[in-house]
């Protein structure tokens, strides 16, 4: 049965040429009606025109809410008038252009603001059963953002005959939207409520708020009205906010501020005295106060309250906290639906923040794994690791110069950017490190010099402002799983280049023969190299790998990180914090040091959000905490390779 | 007799390894002893163990007459407490004269502060010449230890260990890298100063511990094999198939 | 007649009496300016810094990457005072044109207002609760960076923390410090820092005589701590610290207790950078977080390290010659160089300059400038093969050694 209407509806909707006269008709018949309204009785004549199905019935309406329906004073004719030059463009009530005219020529309709909110009411229901879906979509949007008990009627009677899925569902959740907030029964509104259940919508807590808004008044009896609980002064309510109440509700007087009772006694300044105080004694505020109360018992001053009695009001008085919303069976359950809610809200909340910690990690693990080889196997400690991070993602800038496309040039960048770091890697530890093995506070001290070195060449050669390194257009944009978890898709990427990272780094150590050579001289070069292995090639090679990941890794933070000459120092610290707080010579301990780091970090900045400093600041001092209690770190390798 | 050290049931062990497996041990007041064993039979791991450098899983390490726990000592606590070490290659601090050595090694407070305030006093001077004469480095105070040969390096390092005044001393092969005439000294000067304390010699040199003619225990994974005389221990059957079955 | 190794001692603080006494003739003559005197005077502070560097790294083998930190906090104590006592007189001032004298209350929330009006807050924070008094925050220069050397030394020291790891420990924990001050509700004005500090309350002399007062003070501060430095370094302290450096294991088998004294050395030393700290930023009249970044650390172990590590005066030299090279190659006075296919202005390449000289520094000299005094007195390196003088990290190379 239903059905059949839907489709009857649907079918009625279609712009048949031949209700083209029915608006027309209508709007001829009841004339007079039109000409002077009267909110009480034109309903059903706006409604008939609604219903007429004609398209002409949309324009005439919006156009007598307009006051652009005009009587031509020569012929008594009827129009909707368009401005148009000095005069109107007019159009006959069927549609058809009827020539212009000026405004002295016509005659304008000017209906009253409450017919023209039955006229813009049922205009809103035109629009939503509007042919065209942009436009429904439209209106609904617009309801959505400003929603007004006027609408509800139109919604509900537009939600019948929507033929799109999508529009039909929007419509039904608006629907249900209006009526928790505007629905004139007490049992729909809370049934309204309550059909949400744990909804995570945005649109939904937005509703429900307002629903739950209170105020707070003061008064020396219970108040009339929706009470949501009664203030405790002093845990619940500052004593001076409640003051403020009093005066508010006429209970008590305004207290003298020290402004006002500054310029009380400096109107009344005489001779240099003020009430027979001098002025040089009234540099405290024990003076100023005797001063204003002589003044008081003089008459010159309004009497002002003074602490005691300021107690005693405060006293006498109670304080409560009232719902705006009169239905206590309403706010009650938007109470409890937003507890519902919260409750699910922060679960979602706990695994946005885990996916935020694991993309955080991923950065630092990205990081701090040339760190983990150059420092965690080989031992050596290299400060200008930073500037090979640098130096990738300059490498990716000056790429995109050349190669427009961005996915072509970042697939170019980064093995570009390996070769030059693994280059400058290898020249470092042949030119310097290789002279400073066994010294690390030197190698510590030299490579800074390199690094202060770098760090001001790239500055001289690209500026100090930063650098774009532009992502690809697939990169963009984020999986958004509902209103409250969600992660850009960059991070995601990051995150599998970590995976990648980690794989290819434990294949390398565990399955090439130089993954074997490296631990061979890491742990004993002497032995390795009485079997052949040439511990300088080894130490070159790792070394150069160690800084080759790190100039990927440069082109992989470049992408959401400004590229500055300054880029890598804001990483060193963390990368070595990472490295060291993991375990020194262990990947996994790498790993587990950049997850517990960004988790750390992720987890204060949630209780903190408007202050990442000082997020790093307890993650730093959590980490020297922590060494604390396990100096070697997570992943504590024992005996003699941890160097007993 | 009551025993100046009391090690007893003493386990350590690393990543499964069992360094020292329920070891007991002690020494008097006065008395030379030599610990011999095989390579990894625990000798340096107990030497540790006293020293508080490592700390065993279980047992107890108890010092002095009225006995205090090492175990809940530092390894400073240890030394201050009158236990002294004397490491296998000579350590002394090479970029400071054997003046400064010396002076750095006699009984005196140790606290900062106390360090801060010290002036050096004639008695102080004296027993410094003391022992310098009795090394025979009295001609080398103002050297830097640094240039000394190894063998004057290792007679340092004793007299060092004497200027601690330490009531146990705990002796790493001190022979080692010695010529002939220099260990008959070593020997004189061991069985001499045992007269007065006690000192465990840890040694390899089978020749060198007949010449000390003391009680010998020999360790053998981690515990104690057998304790006598050097002949009663050589002609025990298992020392020697674990002397000959190791090498 | 001195003992031998008391004449660098005597030689440097009749060096130093010389050259006071030559920039004061200057200036009374206008021969140099006042900023120039300023600079000095700064300059004589950092030395200062470097100093307890070079008792802590050169001596006692500790490379810290914080003790800038220890020297910016002096300056914020000392700051804060300035800046409170200086906006107190402004605010008195401006009270007294009001009709009424200002009460006590109006006063102090004049000067919350005037001093945090730029970080959006008008109370004062509960830190400043002693700014009022010179004699209490002159306290806390040493007591609060004191403090902190002394929980943190305690703590890090405590779990063995040695080598690289204590470096970047310390380096994080100026990191973290500085990353705090940053923020705008630290109490410390935020990024703002503390300014005006040149303007000293109550005195109304010229800028050209208070230069002058700081410059005497930093120096004597120079002298007074290099006598009492070298009075440690020289006896049985100094004989203790140094065998911690190049073999702490065997300190403490000789009954010393090496985290006491590594303790000891730290928290001295911090104490003595904030007290240069103190000096240094009146005479630099402003004090922000960054003068805590990391990297000024660093700098400070790089004077010591071209001035040649564990001898005093190497370090006051590399101090002075440093960062004085510094201030002139980036004040733009020294001529940029033609290469023909570009041109170097300093202002841009002269850390490029520094990196690279002090990469080789270390590679080829590590005595650094003291090298040069050992070769004129004859005194070599031994010959070691290349061995270091002890196993430790921070122990002396062969080539810093004295034979």
């Amino acid at each position: 049965m239903r059905l059949t209407t839907c489709l009857l509806v649907a079918f009625c909707l279609l712009p048949l040429p031949s209700l083209a006269q029915e608006a027309a008709r209508i709007v001829a018949e009841n004339r007079a009606q039109i000409e002077k309204p009267s909110r009480q009785t034109i309903g059903p004549l706006i409604a008939e025109l609604v219903g007429s199905n004609d398209p002409m019935a949309d324009d005439i309406l919006s156009a007598w809410a307009d006051k652009r329906l005009v009587i031509r004073k020569s012929d008594s004719a009827m129009f909707v008038a368009v401005a148009e030059g000095d005069g109107f463009a007019l159009i006959a009530l069927d549609g058809t252009p009827a020539g212009t005219a000026a405004k002295a020529e016509l005659t304008e309709l000017k209906p009253n603001a409450g017919v023209r909110g039955l006229i813009a009411t049922a205009l809103v229901q035109f629009t939503l059963s509007d042919p065209d879906p942009r436009k429904r979509q439209a209106a609904l949007t617009s309801i959505a953002q400003d929603p007004t008990a006027e609408a509800l009627e139109p919604l509900r009677a537009a939600i019948a005959s929507e033929e799109d899925a999508g529009l039909k569902a929007q419509k039904v959740r608006l629907e249900r939207l209006l009526t928790l907030r505007f629905d004139p029964s007490s049992q729909a509104r809370v049934a309204a409520i309550d059909s949400f259940g744990s909804d995570l919508g945005l649109d939904l807590r937005a509703a429900l708020n307002p629903l739950v808004a209170t105020t707070r008044i003061a008064s020396s009896t219970p108040p009339e009205g929706n009470i949501a609980r009664e203030l405790r002064l002093g845990s619940d309510i500052p004593e001076d906010e409640a003051y403020v109440l009093l005066v508010a509700a006429s209970l008590a007087p305004a207290r003298l501020t020290l402004e006002d009772q500054r310029a009380a006694l400096l109107a009344n300044l005489k001779d240099g005295m003020v009430a027979g105080v001098p002025v040089a004694e009234l540099n405290t505020q024990a003076a100023r106060d005797r001063a204003y109360t002589a003044l008081e018992a003089s008459g010159a001053v309004p009497v002002a309250a003074t602490d005691d009695e300021a107690k005693a009001a405060l006293k006498a008085a109670k304080f409560y906290e009232v719902y705006v919303e009169p239905d206590p069976a309403v706010t009650e359950a938007a109470e409890e639906a937003l507890t519902r809610i919260g409750t699910k809200v922060g679960i979602m909340q706990t695994a946005d923040l885990g996916l935020d910690a694991l993309s955080l990690a991923s950065i630092y693990f990205l990081a701090a794994i040339g760190l983990a080889i150059t420092f965690g196997v080989m031992g050596v400690i290299n400060m200008a690791h930073g500037e090979f991070i640098t130096i990738g993602a300059y490498t990716g800038y000056v790429v995109q110069l050349y190669v427009p496309d961005y996915t072509l040039s970042i697939l170019v960048a980064l093995p570009l950017a390996f070769a030059i770091t693994f280059a400058a890697g290898v020249a470092l530890e042949r030119l310097v490190i290789r002279h400073l093995y066994k010294r690390p506070l030197e190698t510590l001290l030299a490579t800074f010099g390199i690094s202060i070195a770098l760090q001001q060449i790239l500055k001289n050669v690209f500026g100090t402002q930063a650098r774009p390194l532009t992502s690809p257009a697939w990169l963009d944009g984020a999986l958004v799983i509902n209103d409250v978890v969600s992660i850009s898709y960059i991070r995601i990427a990051i995150f599998v280049l970590a995976l990648i990272f980690l794989a290819f780094f434990l294949y390398l150590m565990k399955r090439t023969r130089l993954g074997l050579e490296v631990r061979a001289v890491t742990q004993n070069p002497a032995m390795a190299a009485s079997m052949g292995i040439d511990p300088d090639r080894i130490n070159m090679l790792t070394f150069g790998l160690g800084s080759g990941i790190a100039g990927i890794a440069g082109v992989a933070i470049g992408l959401f990180a400004k590229v500055t000459s300054e880029l890598g120092t804001d990483y060193i610290v963390q990368s070595f914090m990472t490295v060291v707080v993991g375990g020194v010579g262990s990947i996994w301990g790498t790993l587990s040091g950049a997850v517990m780091i960004g988790s750390f970090q992720k987890v204060i900045e949630f209780f903190n959000p408007s202050n990442t400093l000082a997020a790093q600041t307890y993650m730093i001092l959590f980490i020297i905490l922590f060494i604390q209690f396990r100096p070697r770190g997570i992943i504590a390798l024992r005996g003699r390779a941890a160097g007993d | 007799m009551s025993a100046l050290l009391e090690v007893s049931g003493v386990t350590v062990s690393f990543d499964g390894f069992r360094a020292i497996n329920n070891l007991t041990f002690s020494i008097g007041a006065a008395e030379l002893r030599a610990i011999i064993g095989p390579n990894g039979a625990g000798k340096s791991t107990f030497m540790d163990i006293v020293t508080g450098k490592t700390r065993p899983d279980s047992g107890s390490v108890n010092f002095g007459e009225r006995p205090v726990s090492l175990l809940k000592l530092s390894e400073a606590q240890i030394a201050r407490a009158g236990i002294g070490r004397k490491f296998q290659r000579p350590t002394v601090f090479e970029d400071q004269t054997v003046h400064e050595n010396l002076t750095l090694a006699l009984k005196a407070a140790r606290s900062p502060w106390a360090v801060l305030a010290w002036r050096k006093s004639a008695a102080d001077e004296d027993r410094i010449a003391a022992l310098t004469a009795q090394v025979g480095l009295a001609d080398s105070l103002a050297k830097k230890a640094g240039t000394l040969s190894h063998g004057q390096k290792q007679w340092l390092e004793i007299a060092m260990l004497l200027a601690q005044e330490p009531r146990l001393l705990l002796v790493d092969e001190p022979a080692a890298g010695m010529t002939l005439a220099e260990r008959e000294k070593t020997t004189e000067l061991l069985v001499d100063i045992a007269r007065t304390r006690a000192v465990v010699v840890v040694e390899h040199d089978m020749d060198f511990v007949r010449r000390l003619n003391c009680k010998v225990t020999v360790l053998h994974e981690g515990a104690v094999l057998a304790e006598g005389s050097l002949d009663h221990v050589t002609k025990n059957q298992t020392v020697i198939d674990v002397y000959l079955g190791r090498g | 007649m001195t003992h031998p190794r008391h004449r660098s001692a005597l030689i440097f603080l009749a060096s130093l009496a010389i050259f006071t006494i030559a920039v004061t003739i200057a200036a009374q003559f206008g021969l140099v300016s006042t900023s120039f005197v300023k600079t000095l005077g700064k300059t004589l502070c950092l030395c200062l810094a470097a100093l307890a560097m070079d008792l802590i790294w050169g001596y006692a083998g500790i490379l810290s990457l914080g003790h800038m930190a220890f020297f910016a906090l002096g300056g914020y104590m000392v700051g804060m005072w300035l800046m409170y006592a200086r906006t107190e007189e402004i605010v008195i001032a401006s009270m007294s044109n009001g009709g009424l004298p200002a009460t006590p209350e109006e006063i102090s929330q004049g000067i919350a207002t005037q001093i945090f009006g730029v970080v959006g807050a008008s109370d004062l924070p509960a830190i400043w609760s002693f700014a009022n008094s010179l004699p209490l925050q002159l306290a806390l220069v040493v007591a609060v960076p004191g403090l902190l050397a002394l929980i943190f030394g305690w703590l890090a020291f405590r779990s063995r923390v040695t080598g690289v790891y204590l470096s970047i420990l310390t380096q994080a924990m100026t990191l973290a410090l500085a990353l705090y001050l940053f923020q705008n509700d630290s109490g410390l004005r935020g990024n703002n820092g503390l300014s005006g500090l040149q303007n000293l309350p109550g005195v109304t002399a010229g800028q050209d005589a208070v230069s002058l007062w700081f410059f005497w003070a930093s120096a004597a501060a120079l002298a007074l701590t290099y006598v009492g430095l070298h009075a440690i370094v020289s006896g049985k302290f100094g004989s203790v610290i140094r065998a911690i450096r190049d073999d702490e294991a065997r300190v403490r088998f000789l009954g010393y207790s090496v985290e006491g004294y590594k303790l000891f050395v730290f928290t001295l030393t911090a104490v003595i950078c904030a007290f240069a700290g103190a000096l240094y930023y009146p005479q630099a009249g402003i004090i922000n977080p960054a003068e805590l970044a990391p990297i000024a650390s660093i700098y400070l172990a790089v004077w010591v390290a071209v001035g040649g590590r564990g001898r005093l005066y190497g370090a006051v030299i590399g101090a002075a010659l440093v960062s004085l090279l510094s201030s002139w190659f980036t004040g733009g006075r020294v001529p940029s160089v033609d290469l023909g296919i570009g041109t170097i202005n300093w202002v841009d390449w002269w850390l490029v300059l520094l990196g690279l000289t002090f990469v080789c520094v270390t590679l080829f000299s590590p005595k650094g400038i003291g090298g040069l005094f050992d070769r004129f007195a004859g005194v070599h390196a031994p010959d070691r093969k290349g061995a270091p003088l002890g196993p430790d990290d921070g122990s002396l190379q062969e080539k810093e050694a004295q034979e």
